[in-house]
């Protein structure tokens, strides 16, 4: 069968997430859940020069290696920018033209409003993070989904054609075909209607870069255990020392201490650092949600019982306000000659 | 400038969640129901809107009779109006949903009284479908935003701003228009006590929309399977950090 992706660029590169949304479309187009060769077509939908994914280029590359037969790229002279209605009519269009049984997208903001507006458009339902998905009957696909950001599974029928679905990114991993597909780029001129650009993004100045929450090596967490906004110094001394930012829990950004755009969980951030070290939290599920990919989660907590203890690799069990400061002072020596 | 704000009832789960024994829901029994985060911040943002700029907020919840406790509490932090469209404690899909909160808004604008703006939350805590909002803005036929972080109004046009991969994004449109927001576009209000005894008294709307197919039919719930990790305690207060530098060290994060 044939399946569109919707594919987002991330600098000249396809975004990571878009790999794993393209890795999760191939298994649904090829019978042996994907290792092989893509079947009947993978087909990427791209908002973005035609030179971005010109022979040779690093996005041409990925979507060859990804198992991609065909994509299709609007270039900013026919649409100009980020316009999720405008995004989803092309999506809708080239579903027609396609023949496309399936239409996803990786589970990001844009994927998930642009998919949104697409099923709204057409009426259809639209399943969101799926981790696994399986045609079923007549027209029909049994797929999981992710509920509560990923602490639960659901087993649900979709009975609809195409079916509409994003991908929960943090589950699936990224992996290439086992063989690339010969890569064939279009250059589609959308039909768009009165009304489509009518909400689209302008860009503000951008931000400065840096270390963020998102792509930290290193997040040092501080909860409710941290008593207050003028706690979390020795936290800040610490992360600064180890090249990593501080995270905080939901508590901590409710009560005003740190700004919201810190908050790792459910309504903040997911993080994927090497090393969480989670000081005075105990461990909420809906921070979990936000930590669970950290690869490494050491906790420091004056509670031996604290939940974050069945989720962490390590534990001291001390008061964080003796603790941390102790360790920012070895780290110290250590790094001191002699 | 008439607000409808769209909320959610959802467990407060803690550190647990547990299913029930048909696989079918949440189980609640050791937990109580508070309004999806998201949303509280829209009722929020909804009563400073019309603190700033005059007019009234209301607030719509689509639920079982129990959830007249979250829009007491809206009521408590400045809504002026509930209305409760009322469920048989069947889960209502997202079109479903959206089909029950456009009727509302019809009817508001028949008795003359349209809305100018509705808000909710980006997703509901509980499904996370990230759709209501959208489906609601295409059947009213009004622009739609989601995930959006700041929200500025003058002269009948909205600026909402949302971060993008670093970047902030600005988004123009007018009203009448549809807008998802997220958790850190404000800090809630405590209820005020005033506000918790006016709540208290309010006289609720309720209507019964009625319950349809939504084409993805859930089965069952279930916990993924994570290998249950229970940490090796390195030791207790100062004593430990020898060893806790000797797991930095080996995990190669110390400068």
């Amino acid at each position: 069968m044939t399946v569109l992706c919707l594919v987002e660029l991330d600098g000249t590169g396809a975004a990571d997430a878009s790999l794993r949304a393209l890795t999760f479309a191939r298994s649904l187009t090829a019978p042996d859940g994907g290792a092989g060769p893509a079947g009947d077509g993978l087909v990427a939908v791209l908002f973005a020069d035609a030179g971005a994914v010109a022979g040779g280029t690093p996005a041409a590359g990925a979507l060859a290696a990804y198992g991609v037969s065909d994509a299709y790229v609007v270039e900013p002279g026919q649409l100009p920018g980020y316009a999720p209605l405008a995004w989803a009519r092309v999506l809708a269009g080239l579903t027609g033209a396609t023949g496309a049984s399936a239409v996803l997208a990786a589970g990001t903001d844009r994927g998930a409003e642009v998919m949104a507006h697409l099923g709204a458009l057409t009426g259809a339902p639209m399943a969101a993070n799926c981790v696994s998905a399986a045609p079923a009957g007549a027209g029909g696909w049994h797929i999981v989904r992710q509920r509560w950001a990923g602490l639960l599974l659901e087993d649900a029928a979709l009975e609809a054609s195409p079916a509409l679905m994003t991908v929960a990114t943090d589950t699936v991993a990224p992996a290439e075909a086992g063989a690339p597909a010969a890569l064939t780029v279009h250059r589609h001129q959308p039909d768009l209607a009165d009304g489509d650009l009518a909400v689209r993004a302008t860009e503000s100045a951008s931000q400065a870069g840096g270390v963020s929450l998102a792509n930290a090596r290193v997040v040092v967490g501080g909860g409710r255990g941290v008593g207050g906004p003028e706690g979390f110094a020795p936290l800040e001394e610490l992360a600064g020392l180890l090249g990593g930012v501080v995270g905080v829990s939901r508590v901590v950004t409710s009560e005003g201490w740190r700004p919201h755009k810190q908050q790792v969980g459910q309504t903040g951030t997911k993080i994927t650092p090497e090393l969480y070290l989670a000081c005075g939290i105990s461990g909420a599920i809906q921070h979990i949600a936000g930590c669970a990919s950290a690869k490494h989660i050491v906790a420091v907590n004056a509670d031996a019982g604290a939940p974050i203890l069945g989720h962490a690799e390590y534990a001291v069990i001390g008061d964080l306000h003796e603790v941390i400061p102790a360790l920012v002072a070895a780290i110290k020596a250590r790094g001191a000659p002699g | 400038m008439e607000i409808l704000v769209c909320v959610k009832r959802v467990p407060q789960v803690g550190g647990k969640i547990v299913v029930t024994g048909d696989g079918q829901d949440v189980d609640t029994r050791m937990s109580g129901f508070a309004m999806s985060p998201h949303e509280e911040c829209a009722v929020e943002e909804g009563v400073q809107i019309t603190e700033r700029l005059g007019g009234a907020v209301s607030v719509l919840t689509l639920g079982p009779p129990e959830a007249a406790e979250q829009l007491r509490d809206a009521l408590a932090l400045g809504a002026g109006r509930a209305v409760l469209l009322e469920t048989d404690g069947r889960e209502w899909g997202p079109i479903a949903t959206a089909d029950a909160i456009v009727a509302e808004t019809r009817r508001r604008a028949e008795a003359g009284q349209g809305y100018d703006l509705l808000l909710l939350g980006n997703e509901a805590a509980d499904t996370g479908d990230y759709q209501v909002g959208v489906r609601v803005a295409h059947m009213l036929g009004w622009p739609c935003a989601t995930g959006i972080k700041g929200i500025e109004i003058a002269d009948g046009t909205v600026r909402a701003r949302r971060e993008y991969r670093g970047v902030e994004e600005v988004y123009e449109f007018p009203l009448p228009a549809v807008i998802t927001v997220k958790e850190g576009i404000n800090l809630p209000r405590y209820p005020s006590l005033p506000g918790r005894l006016r709540a208290k008294r309010a006289v609720i709307e309720e209507y019964q929309p009625q319950w349809q197919p939504d084409g993805l039919r859930k089965e069952g719930l279930r916990v993924p399977e994570t290998e249950r990790k229970q940490a090796a305690v390195l030791g207790t207060g100062v004593d430990a950090v020898p060893a806790l530098m000797a797991v930095l060290d080996e995990l190669g994060v110390l400068p």
